[in-house]
């Protein structure tokens, strides 16, 4: 099966490529794959029939449920035979019908019968869905065409919409049922149905689909809309094969299904509501297409009524139905197709005399027709007699559920079907009084061409009916599956004298009657109330939806940060606040502090946030922040974390001073709050709000840990790593991949401050800059200029100007700034022992570095780190990167430690951990990050204009630069 | 049980309303410092997290283990600090940026965002020219930046 499936994919895929040569033969070669489906078919026919159906298996993502699992039983084969016999039919058809662009429509055709295929062979619930929104997009492309007028795009989206909604609704309800059973494998779940819990939910939605994809009222809109298709594509995709999808799917859960609540209510009243609106709309139509998509919609309903019903007799009924549909609907839509050949319409009233001039195809409209309305010798008579005989029998022995109304719908169903019938035959065919004979023009062999395939469905649907018992065999094996309520009926053209018989008759002779008294009903149609159009109400959907879109866009995408930003806190405040106001274990009360030196230091950081908040000086604010910074590395220290601590000291040195050289350059005031008072104590509110609901976080977090710490390990091995401190080994052992990608986002932003500052403004932005040149940028007067400095301590110093330089910092900067960095290298090689490490000791070394600056000026740091902070930054990444692959070359996991130890003459026996390269990485790259950062910052102060672009290194500015090294 | 004392909880929850606060003013250089601090207190409600304060988590004195300090949030706060640091840094020079090329530090309100939902026609882009100009009329009459940032 599947390699049927993929040989219709395959060749669909090469079809366009020959079309441009071959022309139509495309489509001979496209109707080989289908006859080929079909013979195989055949030939496995007498084993399935038998009970013995292949299953064919492969493993896609097992742990999900979704597996590859193609299975032919009686009923796949009855859709396969379906399926691949009208496929070929139809598109042996399109050879002659169609006059441009063989490739793409016979390619798209062909892989619609695949999909279908797959469809119909599916025993996995989502393979099933898989291959039913496949056959959604197919269609879409078909009734789209080429996309060229606004009716078919319309026509084609609406379809997709429709069809993909309701295809969503059955994946829910799918997941729905196979949750529930543990199996997503469809014979194992009708086998062993599942009940209660989300099963009927899970049915409905399944329904659902079904409806949206068989056309039923009220969601039927799409199927006459798509009519604008070519008439291959309606009479394949919306006769035979998609829309019988559905038929499908509710013949193939019904033996599992039909008796839990609601499926059989559902089914019965959607199903036969269609059958007889599907019906009643179809007599007032003059388009000979619409008819019969009305006229499908009818017998969809119908078909979905007898397989959903659930009984044994009812489902005979509903295959030997099925089998006629698809083979008089799919004649009537391909003959209808020749007819617009003939005489370039198909508008009833502009149709006259085209019976007397085509006689043979008059005669198999005649019998396609005859066949609808249920007339003997054809497979449609068969059809009729099973279920009136079915449902006259449930109505007399029935179980009082209302039988006798879906009798009466059924009979009423019939006489329309009947009239409607009439309708199109004599619409297409009729001459009418008083007018002339429609003109057509001679096709020639074309003509042939496309009745040929017209001829063998027809003759399918005589044989079918003639040879009733063929037909039985074909369709006995599945009703068998459905209990027997009554008595087996068994198919024949002749029962004797029986109800059945009668209301067939009786179904006939009121349908002729209907006929000839249409006009008389055309004036109860109009007289009655009308049922809303479905159409008219699609287009108000979605006009709502639009236009609801639009208001809901114009109310929430109102282009305010604070705005946004409210919505998500407020969110962050109503769920998770639920869900702590909510959960059953109360709070306990929790001690006032750990350690008492946490309320002084608490007390510190937030008074110095509060005054943060409220701060309107820039410079004050960077010095709070700082404060704060300081505040909680005391209360790391509290906890535990003297690694933390450290860093969190050296980042806040750090940032202070890069945010008070950027402060130079921007005004010395924040903007004045502009925001309405209201919104300001929104705002505020909100924001305690959220502290609030945080510090409950906390609090109910730290009372629900039930399992140890996974840190555990860490603390345990960490010897193992050769290291002592294990915040360390964590970081160059345990999880180095995670400190490399770190270092990375550090040197990423690196990049990007020296980019974001260092690039010109541009010839365009002139202006803007002018604009906004930095007034502080004057009160720096030009104060130094410099050469290359060479061989002198602080040469930068010397130039300034006497007042601007501190003799004092210089004086320490050049006592400190070695011994600075020797520390650093001593916090990097001991950090695996004690507190310290790589980005400790990047730095410390960085600060050192900061304070050359704060002496000397950019230039000097040029000096001082002598090596372009761009390649100390990449040389830091590279080396981390190669630390961690070494030991791939010698066949160990990359990033693992080993612990080599030697014994020197002098130092004597000493351990070594190579991870210490690791981090001697991360320590190059956080002290060039640091470097590239101070260099970024010299130019921060002066307006653009004024500052060249540094030719080459970021670090050797050009002459002209003015240092303004000073904060004050 | 309850492991976290009320003062670390308080100080926690003080921190992170603070910054909120701050994150939900215009100037992008309070949002800067909003960014700060709870990069700050997120750290600290990380570490908090772990348990109640313990010893350093440093072996090789002896030590009873079980009165570690719990090491894996401190790593994992470690290299947070670095890096919120890297990206503080990333948004101080954006806010430069910003400052030198449109003469503010404000996050105004966007035009174009407003405009989405004020079309009438959202399936036809073409329709929307005619909406702009009733739609730039209601903002806060300054045109942001957009076309000047290259």
């Amino acid at each position: 099966m599947l390699v049927l499936i993929a040989a219709h994919a395959a060749v669909a895929a090469l079809l366009p490529v020959l079309a441009p040569r071959a022309g139509r033969a495309v489509w001979w070669v496209a109707a080989l794959v289908p006859l080929a489906t079909l013979v195989w078919a055949a030939a496995l026919t007498p084993s399935v029939l038998d009970g013995d159906a292949p299953v064919e298996h492969f493993g896609w993502a097992p742990s999900l449920g979704l597996e590859v699992v193609l299975r032919l039983d009686a009923l796949s084969l009855l859709m396969t035979v379906i399926v691949s016999g009208v496929g070929a039919a139809v598109l042996f058809y399109g050879a002659r019908y169609t006059s441009e662009g063989h490739g793409r429509e016979s390619a798209l055709l062909l892989a619609f019968a695949g999909v279908m295929l797959g469809l119909v062979t599916a025993d996995n619930l989502l393979l099933l869905y898989v291959f039913w929104e496949l056959t959604t997009v197919v269609s879409f492309l078909l009734i789209a065409g080429r996309g060229r007028t606004r009716e078919h795009r319309e026509a084609a989206q609406q379809a997709l919409v429709v069809t993909t909604g309701g295809g969503l609704a059955m994946l829910l309800g799918f997941v729905m049922l196979g949750e529930t059973a543990g199996t997503y494998r469809i014979s194992e779940l009708v086998a062993d149905p599942p009940d209660g819990g989300y099963v009927p939910a899970a049915l409905v939605l399944v329904l659902v689909g079904v409806f949206t994809k068989s056309a039923q009222f009220p969601l039927h809109g799409w199927l006459p809309a798509a009519m604008v298709a070519p008439t291959t594509v309606s009479a394949y995709l919306h006769a035979a094969a998609m829309v019988k999808a559905g038929v499908y799917l509710t013949a193939r859960l019904a033996p599992g299904f039909a008796d839990t609540e609601p499926w059989r209510p559902l089914v019965l009243t959607v199903g036969l509501l269609s059958l007889v609106l599907g019906a009643w709309r179809a007599l007032w139509e003059s388009d000979l297409k619409r008819v019969l998509a009305y006229g499908t919609i009818s017998e969809l309903g119908l078909l979905i009524a007898l397989f959903g019903y659930g009984t044994r007799n009812s489902a005979l009924a509903g295959e030997v139905m099925l089998l006629a549909h698809a083979t008089f609907k799919a004649s009537l839509f391909l003959i209808t197709g020749l007819v617009e050949h003939h005489t370039g319409t198909r508008e009833i009233g502009r149709l006259s005399g085209l019976g007397r001039r085509r006689p043979v195809l008059l005669t198999l409209a005649a019998l396609a027709a005859a066949s609808m309305a249920g007339l003997p010798p054809l497979v449609g008579y068969l059809g009729h007699e099973a279920y009136f005989d079915t449902f006259w029998n449930a109505a007399r022995y029935g179980s009082g559920a209302g039988e006798e109304w879906m009798l009466a719908a059924l009979v009423t169903g019939s006489a329309l079907t009947v009239t409607y019938a009439v309708h199109y035959l004599w619409g297409a065919f009729a001459s009418r009084p008083g007018m002339e004979p429609t003109p057509q023009e001679d096709p020639g062999d074309r003509a042939l061409g496309m009745a040929v395939p017209i001829a063998a469905l027809v003759t399918a649907t005589l044989v079918l009916g003639v040879w009733y018992t063929g037909a039985e065999t074909l369709t006995e094996p599945y009703a068998a599956l459905l209990p027997p309520y009554l008595a087996p009926y068994h198919l024949a053209l002749w029962h004797g004298p029986s109800a059945a018989l009668a209301l067939s008759v009786a179904a006939q002779i009121a349908g002729v009657l209907l006929y000839r008294l249409r006009p008389a009903l055309a004036a109860v149609r109009d007289r009655s109330p009308r049922a809303p159009d479905a159409q008219k109400s699609y287009r108000r959907t979605e006009q709502g939806l639009d236009r609801a879109a639009l208001g809901f866009t114009r109310r929430t995408q109102v282009g305010s940060l604070p705005v946004y930003l409210t919505v998500l806190l407020a969110t962050v405040l109503v769920v998770p606040g639920t869900a702590l106001l909510l959960r059953d274990t109360p709070f306990t009360a929790p001690p006032l502090w750990a350690s008492a030196i946490q309320v002084p230091l608490g007390v510190v950081v937030l008074t110095a946030a509060v005054t943060l908040a409220r701060v309107r000086r820039r410079l004050s604010a960077a010095l709070l922040a700082g404060a704060v910074g300081y505040g909680v590395a005391g209360l790391f220290l509290v906890q535990g974390a003297p690694d933390l601590a450290l860093t969190q000291l050296l980042v806040e040195t750090l940032t202070l001073v890069i945010i008070v050289l950027v402060l130079r350059g921007l005004p010395a005031h924040l903007g004045p709050q502009r925001a309405q008072p209201r919104t300001r104590r929104l705002r505020l509110a909100l924001s305690a709000a959220v502290g609030t609901l945080v510090a409950l976080l906390a609090v109910a977090a730290s009372a629900a840990r039930r399992d140890p710490a996974v840190s555990a390990y860490y603390t345990e091995h960490v010897e193992e790593a050769g290291a002592h401190n294990v915040v360390n080994a964590i970081i160059v052992d345990f999880r180095a991949m995670d400190t490399l990608g770190e270092i990375a986002v550090l040197l990423v932003a690196a990049i990007g401050v020296g980019a974001l500052i260092l690039l010109p403004a541009g010839a365009g932005e002139a202006g803007a800059s002018a604009r906004s040149r930095p007034p502080a940028a004057d009160r720096y007067p030009e104060t130094a200029r410099w050469g290359v400095p060479q061989d002198r301590w602080l040469p930068e110093a010397e130039k300034m100007p006497a007042h601007d330089r501190l003799i004092m910092l210089e004086v320490v900067t050049r006592l400190l700034f070695p011994s600075i960095l020797v520390f650093s290298v001593y916090l990097l090689y001991s950090g695996h022992l004690r507190p310290g490490g790589g980005f400790a000791g990047g730095l410390v070394a960085g600060q050192a570095f900061t304070l050359r600056y704060l002496v000397g000026g950019r230039t000097d740091i040029a000096f001082a780190g002598r090596a372009d902070p761009r390649v100390i930054t990449g040389a830091g990444l590279a080396l981390a990167a190669t630390a961690g692959l070494a030991p791939a070359a010698f066949g160990g996991d990359p990033l693992a430690t080993a612990l080599p130890s030697v014994t020197l003459p002098l130092f004597g026996h000493l351990e070594l951990s190579t991870s210490v390269v690791f981090d001697t990485g991360v320590y190059l790259l956080v002290i060039g990050v640091c470097l590239k950062l101070l260099a970024a910052m010299g130019p921060a102060q002066v307006p653009v204009e004024e500052t060249p672009p540094p030719g080459g290194g970021a670090g050797r500015p050009a002459p002209s630069d003015a240092p303004g090294s000073r904060g004050r | 049980m309850t492991t976290l004392d009320l003062t670390s909880a308080v100080v926690v929850g003080g921190l992170f309303a603070v910054g909120f606060h701050l994150l939900l003013q215009r100037s992008l250089m309070r949002l800067l410092f909003g960014f700060l601090v709870l990069g700050h207190s997120t750290n600290l409600l990380v570490l908090l997290a772990a348990g109640p304060p313990g010893r350093p988590p440093v072996t090789g004195h002896g030590q009873d283990r079980a009165s570690f300090a719990d090491p894996l949030p401190q790593a994992m706060a470690l290299t947070a600090i670095v890096i919120t640091f890297g990206i503080s840094i990333l948004l101080l020079a954006l806010v430069y940026r910003g400052w030198l090329l449109l003469g503010h530090d404000e996050v105004r309100d966007d035009v174009e965002d407003r405009r989405l939902g004020e079309s009438e026609h959202p399936r036809r882009p073409g329709d929307v020219a005619g909406q702009q100009e009733g739609a730039s009329g209601r903002t806060t009459g300054e045109t942001p930046g957009k076309g000047e940032e290259r």
